[in-house]
């Protein structure tokens, strides 16, 4: 979707500020949030991709205007109660009022040292399209919904650099769609293919493309 | 609500921060009495997160690349397989890719849709770069973000940033320092910083931190 979460290349946002001797998080509660996303995320109750089309669909100024964890929390709180898992009134008392939906796994301290991320390899549903070195061109496109390719990239000429095997696909899976499995490239554009005659010239940007994004040029 | 929430909120009445703990509070005790989650295994990861993966993973990793010509053909081949023949890292997923620095091109990282990084040998992002500046200007004036970095490179040194739209994740080898010759891995793993890994940094002055 066409939201402010698709920020690159736009203009205002002023300096880039790092923080001196900066902590890991700011405040407990951001590590709580990281921890229970994480566990969530375990146990098999929505996928990454949901998590990020939560945060995509929070109003534009909400997404701007709060801390990195805060929007995280609000994400997970739109993923628990569109998904059944709470209630907006179980939230808003900080107690269940009923017992939980039944869950494939739960993170347990013993499984947390061993807790990696997961494989998003698939298995192939058909040939490869592409090999490195095929010029292509992104498809100029604007679901509504979750996707991964980025504004400034569509509707460019590039260049398919690697593939990199059948991954589960974002824009299916975060509409529960399922993995609907797609082959995975690095593609690379010319600076002024996406910036125009004025940009760097030495500037090369490349994306990681998922098949359907791309059409031979 | 314990006795215990009434007094932070008295405390630190409106601030996000009071806010954000009783919420939080309040999600983990739903969550927990649902019985999705172990609030010990959220202390453990937790804990991981502030004592365990951190940038010195990667800086190992870089160590390793600059002393052993065989290991380095390996990390840009296949940096899963690489880091894994390490042994002290936990497994790093199945899709980490290592992108070479050389005198002819810098590599920078970015993720503009969200916050994607490298977290197993990189730890978490710093803010800067989940920050919209960062998101917003690493594709189309890295050299301009370079330079609120303090970094100038050459003119006709090629800027490649890769934009982390996948699960694929990315970490840079930089250049290893020249002055170093024959330092221990160790030692070079020191001049190795974050930054130099995402690709706004160089390593440290050998001179500086020897």
């Amino acid at each position: 979707m066409d939201s402010v979460h698709d920020m690159g290349g736009m203009d205002g946002f002023g300096k880039v500020e790092a923080e001196k001797d900066e902590p890991v998080f700011h405040a407990p509660w951001e590590g709580r949030v990281l921890a229970m996303q994480r566990a969530m995320g375990f146990a098999g109750a929505w996928h990454i991709d949901h998590a990020r089309f939560a945060q995509e669909r929070l109003p534009p100024l909400t997404y701007l205007g709060v801390s990195y964890y805060r929007r995280w929390e609000l994400a997970m709180e739109k993923n628990l109660t569109e998904r059944g898992f709470a209630s907006a009134a179980e939230l808003e008392a900080g107690h269940a009022q009923g017992p939980g939906k039944a869950l494939p796994r739960k993170l347990t301290t013993d499984l947390v040292p061993g807790l990696s991320r997961s494989t998003f390899y698939r298995q192939q549903q058909g040939p490869q399209r592409f090999k490195p070195g095929d010029r292509v061109r992104t498809k100029n496109i604007h679901p509504a919904t979750h996707t991964r390719l980025p504004r400034y990239a569509r509707g460019k000429l590039g260049t398919v650099e690697s593939c990199h095997g059948c991954h589960m696909y974002p824009d299916s899976v975060a509409i529960d769609r399922g993995d609907d499995p797609q082959w995975l490239y690095t593609v690379v554009f010319e600076g002024p293919e996406l910036w125009g005659p004025d940009s760097d010239p030495t500037l090369k940007i490349s994306i990681e493309a998922f098949e359907p994004y791309l059409e031979p040029a | 609500m314990t006795d215990d929430h009434d007094h932070d909120d008295h405390h630190d009445h409106g601030s996000e921060l009071s806010e954000m703990q009783l919420r939080v509070r309040a999600l983990e005790t739903v969550l927990t009495e649902k019985g999705y989650v172990d609030p010990a295994a959220l202390d453990a990861i937790v804990e991981a997160c502030e004592t365990k993966i951190g940038p010195r993973n990667g800086a190992v990793v870089v160590a390793r690349a600059w002393t052993d010509p065989a290991f380095k053909q390996a990390l840009l081949a296949d940096a899963t397989k690489a880091v894994a023949t390490m042994g002290h890292l936990n497994r790093v997923g199945d899709h980490l890719i290592a992108v070479e620095n050389t005198p002819k091109r810098h590599n920078m990282i970015v993720c503009t849709l969200c916050s994607c990084y490298p977290w197993e040998v990189l730890g978490l992002p710093p803010v800067w770069y989940k920050s919209a500046p960062y998101r917003s200007r690493a594709v189309k004036d890295p050299r301009g973000v370079l330079a609120d970095f303090g970094v100038t490179l050459p003119k006709d040194t090629e800027i490649r940033v890769w934009d982390s739209t996948a699960e694929t994740r990315f970490i840079v080898l930089p250049m290893r320092p020249a002055g170093t010759e024959g330092w221990s891995e160790n030692r070079l793993a020191e001049l190795v910083t974050r930054d130099s890994m995402i690709g706004t940094g160089l390593p440290k002055n050998p001179s500086g931190a020897a």
